[in-house]
């Protein structure tokens, strides 16, 4: 079970509150973990990757087990232990503005 | 008695003011869509419960939100709360409400993938926002989109999903067509009440456009415009047009406001002339038409294209009683000094109400409303976030 930390402004569009457990089949990787996510909350998609080019959006970005996973490869595995669900995989806004 | 609900898209969220018909009390309730800029909100004709809302954010990307019990329940069309979020297994994906797919398609006749960029070059078309939603006249399930890049798209099921209208991209000029300083973006939408094949466009920085047969085809309607900062002033596109309107009793006649000059149109934008008149600057973005009177018209003059904020630091509406060249001040009411506010291109809109009601957002957070045509005004409210755009609906 892959644990999967939105920002705000995305958990109020899931309707969710804190942590998402997503079922990844397989290996997980960010973009088996993207899919997983937008399939359980279709009204995530567009939000954090491009619809049409699954392009990260530009002010999002990926960390998980302290390290920026942001310009990983989509296929690349994610960490042991967020594939364990030991660590969360975290998706995070831009911090900017006033 | 009838009652007013004014529509208010914010940088930082929607709100819906509402009123009885002597527009003195104001219900103020919001945020939705707290901390995301809403660039637009407009209600159906048809069915004024049926309410649209682009929701936007730079870091998000684009939600459209759709409300049917006029603004107190929200949901992205497609996916409604409390409805099984998974796709049934093997089923069809849930309609993505914020997908905008440009039309690439063979049956174009033209690869549309490129336009005019900042330095000259050609550049993609990428989707970024919705600046406006246009619902039918006819139908509350049919809504118009404009979009940035600029182009025009449609959705028939109540905004789950959306197609393009490329013939406008492709009638020949859009690889010219070269954004403006907000982006390249199709932010005005006209739908002729009187005919339906009928739909008035416009995009910063390319001009106005106009289709007679439901969308497939699309002239420029330009003639007559004139803009300093292009190279060939009276050139067929690259005009800023900031906003056009009309009445809906005379569709054939059309108000813009440009970067600089008021224009009118007496022909449904084949030709244009100057309308500025008396003005005391020409620069400004929002023009609306008095519900009753289709030669009353209203503009907010402001500065210039370098300082955007009113004259002298007094925020003034100016009202012109004869369609254009004559305008009188109106200012009753409104800050006499030290304001330095912009009222954005949808931020101006009209109630239908026996003494037409007239009302404005600014930057500054302020909603202004008159009940007497322009004649006084109040805030409705004053501290909101920055106002980018106002609609009214008049109910009974």
């Amino acid at each position: 079970m892959i644990t999967v930390v939105l920002p705000p402004h995305l958990q109020t569009l899931a309707h969710v509150r804190g942590d998402v457990q997503l079922e990844v089949d397989g290996q997980p990787t960010l973009r088996s973990v993207l899919d997983a996510l937008e399939a359980r909350y279709p009204m995530l998609r567009g939000t954090i990757r491009d619809q049409v080019t699954f392009e990260r959006r530009p002010f999002l970005r990926f960390f998980a087990c302290a390290g920026d996973l942001s310009h990983e490869p989509p296929d690349a595995p994610l960490p042991a232990a967020v594939a364990s669900g030991a660590e969360p995989f975290f998706i995070i806004g831009a911090i900017a503005g006033g | 008695m009838s009652k007013v609900r004014v529509l208010v898209g914010t940088r930082k969220g929607a709100f819906i003011l509402t009123s009885d018909g002597k527009r003195e009390k104001w219900n103020v309730d919001g945020p939705h869509f707290a901390g995301w800029p809403v660039y637009h909100m407009k209600g159906s004709s048809v069915d004024p419960n049926r309410i649209y809302a682009s929701q936007v954010s730079d870091w998000f990307g684009q939600i459209i939100e759709r409300s049917d019990d006029g603004g107190k329940t929200w949901i992205q069309p497609g996916t409604p709360p409390g409805e099984p979020a998974i796709a049934a297994a093997g089923g069809m994906p849930k309609p993505a409400s914020n997908k905008f797919v440009y039309d690439t398609s063979a049956a174009t006749g033209k690869p549309l993938t490129t336009h005019q960029w900042y330095d000259g070059t050609q550049h993609p078309w990428e989707f970024k926002r919705v600046w406006h939603l246009e619902p039918s006249t006819a139908d509350p399930d049919t809504v118009y989109a404009g979009i940035e890049d600029a182009a025009l798209f449609r959705s028939t099921d109540g905004g789950q999903n959306w197609q393009e209208l490329s013939g406008l991209r492709g009638h020949g000029t859009g690889p010219k067509w070269q954004p403006g300083a907000g982006g390249l973006c199709l932010h005005t939408i006209l739908l002729d009440p009187k005919n339906s094949k009928r739909i008035y466009i416009a995009i910063s920085a390319a001009g106005a456009f106009r289709t007679d047969d439901g969308g497939k085809t699309w002239k420029p309607i330009n003639q007559g415009l004139r803009s300093n900062y292009i190279p060939d002033p009276t050139a067929e596109i690259g005009h800023c047009v900031h906003h056009m309107t009309l009445h809906p009793s005379r569709p054939g006649v059309l108000f813009m406001q440009k970067h600089w000059d008021v224009m009118r149109s007496d022909n449904a934008g084949d030709l244009w002339h100057e309308v500025s008149g008396n003005l005391p600057t020409d620069f400004g973005f929002v023009i609306d038409v008095h519900a009753h009177e289709p030669e009353t018209i209203y503009v907010v003059p402001i500065k210039s294209d370098g300082e955007h904020f009113p004259l002298d630091g007094k925020l003034r509406v100016y009202r012109s009683r004869t369609g254009g060249n004559e305008w009188e001040e109106l200012s009753k009411g409104l800050p006499e000094r030290d304001c330095y506010v912009d009222v954005l291109r949808d931020a101006m809109a009209v109630d239908s109400l026996d003494k037409c009601g007239v009302y404005f957002g600014t930057t500054g957070g302020q909603v202004y409303a008159s009940a007497n045509a322009g004649d006084n005004w109040a805030p409705i409210v004053r501290d909101l976030p920055a106002v980018l755009s106002v609609e009214v609906q008049t109910l009974p």
